[in-house]
Parts: structure tokens; sequence; C-alpha cells
């Protein structure tokens, strides 16, 4: 099918997008007299399934999230609504359950997702019936022109800038790279990511293997990556994958001979296998708690969050969840209401620090621009109290520079 | 490639082989014996290795948590059958089928409730923490432990039904119930031992399981599929069947992974997919058996 404008045929997408905007015009008059009514955010995320401690993280903190706006009052005199849907971290099933969002309960914009693949299915829906997105999972093909589009925004980290950060703290000219990366497009995306740093420093590549999405045994894929004798290896997967593949590469003695690297290091799945078996593995991250010390932001999330779950602190992917939804209700707040032009115009306006330090989206591709961590997890003596996880040893603060170009990404510049 | 890698690619294939032959022998014997196909088998699995976590850290020590966990659950199994499956013996096949299927979604909710939905760590024993030197490369302490003990739960299980008078009634069982019960055997309770034994197998599968991946509420779903496969490549109700098919779809996945690692998780449903083709019956089934 083609991509570019330069055929005179219409596509699907066109047409879809034709199709929604008439639609959207006819049901403009009803709109109008629902100014007053509640404001409703879809949230779509993989409630069951290996991602499911990231996706409970997730859906609490964009709770708070909404909690906070009406504690206040609302947005315009509004309340927010969030209406959580399990995508079943299936891409079918998110689009289903996004149409329904749109169409049944008549969502004003939809945050979540977590899952690169996931994501893109539901951004095919948003886009295409204009309804602003803003995406919390990581993913560079978000942010490339084919996938773009006005009401498309990413909260979260991208690979590129992911991999890029974990590279300068981890790899050294000449030191010997080894991959171990799931099959499907997060783990792709980060195996992109990682070879194009390295490159950039000068380490040498000694393999890849590419295991199954959501395998429960990696010991088959060990003694090959070991016989490669590589000095670093990085595993390129997510949630019970990422845990059961250090363990099991634990188990067979990887640490003695290679340091382990991960592209994200997971609070959750480090809770899950316990510190000896995360010891010393170095990961990025968009948040750690642990930021409080020297973030008056992350200092007065943790006490909200804190406040609202008992005394529980927030995670990495909480974390998303939180400013996924609090940039958008602060777009909202600054449009005065949920007219979607005005919101993507406040969006594309908005200069926000909610978790971490100041965020903004990039005009071209709406990725958001912020600072990337870089975690070392702790040894068990080490650690202060059960929540002291990981040893900060880098905190890169966010620019432009870190993003691919826009250019790059196909935009028009 | 050299030799050495191979030979530590097929030992890694054993060890996975050993957990896949323990979960497929209880699915295997109760279907044999009981004619019932248990689809709470991946469930109880996964109560097994909560069990067994519960157990060791109760006790302070893993040896109690493998001991105990399989008797307690096999007993929660010999409870699930006199209180539920009792009651659909003679009914079709589908009846139990759809029983325990109700039941593993209510046993993972359960545990759901009870332990949370996120991992927990399973910490490995200490006396078998880390890496054995066998000259060609090194092998994780524990899979190697996990190999002996399968063994030997084979034998064991292998010389009962073989070599003592309780075995002879449980084969002769499984053949003709109507003539044991003349002979004035009370199958009621063979059934039930043999369906608390398929369960308490299916519990050491898991507490087996449990150091080697992180614990959570879904980690049976997997094992169950898995599980199913090697017993449909052996023979359903075979027990020579599914240690052969267990091993071989074990050595079949760690091979190919050392040649093909996308394919890895697939080679075990393609090997199924040719079994079937070639011997629908399986490898060491009864063809026409409908037990």
């Amino acid at each position: 099918m083609p991509k570019s404008g330069s055929t005179p045929k219409i596509s699907r997408r066109t047409a879809l997008a034709g199709l929604s905007a008439s639609a959207a015009l006819l049901a403009m008059p009803r709109l109008g007299r629902a100014a007053d009514e509640t404001i409703r955010i879809g949230f779509p995320t993989p409630l069951t399934g290996p991602f499911a401690a990231e996706a409970r993280d997730q859906v609490k903190c964009a709770e708070l999230a909404v909690k906070l706006v009406n504690d206040k009052g609302g947005i315009a005199g509004r309340k927010v609504e969030l209406l959580v849907r399990d995508d079943k971290l299936n891409a079918g099933e998110a689009a289903t359950r996004t149409l329904e969002l749109i169409e049944k309960d008549k969502v004003h914009a939809v945050v979540g997702a977590l899952s690169s693949a996931v994501q893109l299915g539901v951004n095919e829906v948003t886009r295409a019936r204009g309804v602003i997105y803003v995406s919390i999972s990581q993913s560079d093909t978000i942010n490339e022109a084919k996938d773009f589009s006005k009401y498309t925004f990413h909260e979260a980290l991208n690979p590129h800038m992911t991999t890029a950060a974990v590279a300068r703290q981890t790899l050294k000219k000449g030191m010997k790279v080894a991959h171990l990366v799931a099959d499907y497009a997060y783990g792709h995306e980060m195996l992109r990511g990682f070879k194009r740093a390295q490159a950039a420093i000068g380490a040498d590549n000694v393999g890849e293997i590419l295991h199954p999405f959501g395998a429960a045994d990696y010991s088959t894929f060990i003694p090959r990556l070991m016989s490669m004798r590589p000095d670093v290896l990085c595993i390129s997967n997510f949630g019970r994958d990422q845990a059961n593949a250090i363990k099991q590469a634990v188990d067979f003695g990887v640490k003695q001979q290679m340091k382990i690297v991960v592209p994200v290091i997971l609070h959750n799945q480090r809770l899950a296998v316990g510190p000896d078996v995360f010891e010393g593995v170095v990961g990025g991250a968009n948040y750690y708690w642990g930021l409080e010390p020297q973030s008056k932001t992350a200092a007065d999330f943790n006490a909200a969050f804190r406040a609202a779950n008992g005394g529980a602190i927030p995670t990495d992917y909480g974390a998303y969840g939180y400013s996924g939804v609090a940039s958008l209700l602060l777009a909202m707040r600054a449009a005065g209401g949920t007219d979607t032009d005005k919101v993507v115009d406040a969006l594309e306006k908005l200069q926000y620090d909610l978790t971490k330090g100041p965020q903004h989206y990039r005009k071209c591709d709406h990725q958001s621009v912020q600072s990337v961590l870089v975690l070392e997890s702790k040894k068990k003596s080490a650690m202060a109290n059960d929540n002291d996880l990981f040893a900060i040893l880098a905190t890169d603060t966010g620019s432009a520079d870190m993003l691919r170009s826009c250019s790059e990404l196909g935009h028009a510049t | 490639m050299d030799l050495s890698l191979i030979i530590m690619q097929l030992l890694s294939g054993i060890a996975l082989g050993a957990v896949l032959v323990i979960t497929a022998l209880g699915l295997t014997i109760v279907f044999g014996m009981l004619g019932v196909v248990n689809f709470a088998h991946g469930a109880l699995f996964m109560i097994g290795a909560y069990a067994g976590l519960y157990l060791a850290s109760l006790t302070g020590s893993f040896w109690w948590g493998l001991l105990l966990a399989p008797i307690l659950i096999g007993a929660f199994g010999m409870l699930i059958e006199f209180v539920l499956i009792r009651r659909l013996y003679g009914r079709s096949i589908d009846d139990p089928l759809l029983l325990t299927f109700g039941l593993s979604y209510v046993l993972v909710e359960g545990v759901r409730i009870v332990f949370g939905s996120d991992g927990i760590p399973f910490p490995t024993p200490p006396q078998l923490i880390g890496v054995l030197d066998l000259g060609i490369g090194f092998f994780p302490r524990y899979r190697l432990f996990v190999i002996a003990l399968v063994a030997v739960v084979l034998l064991v299980l292998w010389l009962t039904l073989e070599k003592t008078r309780v075995g002879l009634i449980v084969r002769a069982g499984a053949r003709d119930p109507t003539i044991m019960q003349v002979l004035g055997v009370d199958i009621g309770r063979v059934w039930l031992a043999i369906f608390g034994l398929g369960v308490g197998l299916a519990a050491l599968g898991g507490v087996l399981a449990g150091p080697m991946r992180s614990v959570n509420p879904e980690m049976g779903s997997l094992v169950l599929a898995e599980a199913f496969v090697v017993t449909v490549i052996g023979g359903l109700g075979s027990i020579v069947g599914a240690v052969v098919a267990g091993l071989m779809v074990g050595i079949s996945i760690s091979m190919v992974a050392l040649f093909a690692p996308e394919m890895a998780t697939i080679v075990m449903f393609a090997l199924m997919a040719v079994v079937l083709l070639i011997r629908p019956q399986g490898l060491f089934g009864v063809r026409g058996r409908t037990a």
C-alpha cells in the first residue's frame, strides 16, 4: 500500500480518517451541549498476563492523577473519570476495547497500553477517530512519521534514548557485547538502539539470540551466550520475561563472566526475584522513588502516592500512568475543556514537571523530552530498607539531542 | 560448533524435560486410569509451587517444602476427587473436563486473592546455589538435582506399579474396573488414590520449577499446554510415553534453541503435529482407546 501522498489512490487509512472526520462533524451538536458533563479518559492496559504487575501500578497512579484534579474541583467545573479496560496484552483486544471506549463510552481522550505492539494497535484506532492518545509504553515506531498523527503523544521514554543512556554508563570501546532479545517489537527496537549506541562507542557485537515472547525457560539459550564470551550481556525483554531470564542466567553463573545490562530495569521484577539475583544489574528507568532527595517534584509525587496507597511507593511504570494522565489534564485545563484541537495545541505548548523534573512534548513527533535515569540494583547488605532497591548511577537531563532528529523520523522540518 | 556446547545444550534439554516428565506423568496417569482430562493440572502445579514456598518459609527449609507440598496438595487432590470428580464418573468425557477447567480459574483467582498477582521470589536452597564445573562447562547444581530427583521418583513409581500388589490392583483397575469390583476390590478407593497421586505429581513439578522461574498465579497455564503436548506425543494414558516424550520435547527445544532460537517454542507443537500425522495414538498409545 502506498505510504506517501504521491499517488492519487485513496488508501484505506485516509478513507477511514475522512469518514470519521465527517462522523465527528455530524456529532458536533451533541458535543456542544455536553460542556458540563464528566471528562472521561479511556485507559486500556494489560491487567492480566505477564505485564500485570506493571499495569496495575499504571492504574493506581492514573487514578491518583484523576483524584488530585477532582479534589481541586475538576477541570472547568467538570469532574474527571478514568475508564480502565483490560487489553490482555493483545493488539486486537486493545483495538476493540479502545473502539468501545470511543464509540460507546464516548471518552474524550485515551491514555495507556503497555507494549510496543499493543500501543500501535490503540494508536491506529485513535488516530482514525481523531481522538487524543497519550501512549505510556516504550516505542520508537510511534515517533516515526508513518505511525504519527497530530493526536498521538508519547509520554514514555523510547528505546533509542533509553539504550543510549544505558550504553553510555556500561559500555566502553573494544568491549564485547552479546544480546538476548525478546522476539517482538519491543525487543527488536531495544536491540536496534543498543547496536546503534554500541557502534558509536566502538564496542563489538559478538552475537544475538532472539527468544520467544513470554518464554518461561531460558536455560536453552544460556550455554550459547556464554560460549560467545562477551564482557556484557544485554537482556532486552520486559515484565516476567526479564525476571525469568535474569534469574536463569544468574543460575548458570553468567555474572561471574560478564555484566548483565537491561534497557529498562523493572521495579516489580526486581521485587519478584529478590536482591541476590539482580545484584549489579544495570538498566535504564524513567522514574525511581529514590530521586526524592534530589528532586522536589519526586518527593511531592511520592508523598501524594503514599497518602493515597497506605504508605506504598510509586514504581517506574506507575509514574508513566501518572504523568501521562496528569499532563493531559494540565493541557485540558489550559484549553479550558475537551475540544480536541485546543487540547492538542495545549499539549504541544505544555511545559510540565510532574514526577522528576521538566518535560515537554517535542513539536514534530510529540515525544516527551525528559530525563533518563540509569540504575544499578543494590546488593542485599547495601539496602537501607525493603524499598531501597537501586543506586542511581546517572540522571541524564532531558534534551532534544537524546532523540532521533525530526528529519530522520520522516517528519517535515 | 564445538562438542562441549552441544553436550551442555543436551543437559539443559534433559533438565527442562525432567520437569515436563513429572507434570505430564500426573496428567497421563489420571487420564489413563480414570479417563479424566484434568484441566486444573496446570493450576495445581502453580498451587504446588506456592505451597512449597509457603511451607519452606514456615519451616525455614526448602526440603520440608519439597516433601510436604506434594503430600498436602495430593491430599487436596483427593478431596477434589471425593467432592467433585466422583459424581461425574460414567458420564461423557466433557463433563469432568469442563469441571476441572472451571476449577482451574477458581484456584488461580484464589491464589491471586491470598498471595497477590505479582510474582514472588522462590529462593534456591542454599546447598544447591551456584554451578558445578563439569569439565566442559558450568551447569547449575539445582538443575542437576532436579534431573536426579525426577529419576528417583520415576524409579519408585515404576517399581510400585510393576512389582507390588497395589500396583497390580491399579493396573487391573485401569483395564477392567467392573471385574475388579466383582473380585471385591473397592475401586472407588483406588481412583481416589490415583487422582491424589496425579495431583501430587503436579505439585511436585511446581515445587521443583519454583526456584528456576518466578512464582506467579499464571505460571501453570503454559505448563498445562506443555504437559498436554507431551502426553499427546507419548500417547494418552501411557506412562512410558510421558517419560520418553517429555525428554524428547525438552531435548528438541534445547537443540532447536541452539540453531534457531526464535523457533524454540514452536518446535514442540511441530513435533506433536508430526506424531499425530504418523501415529495418531501417540508413540506409546493404544489405538482406539477411549478409557
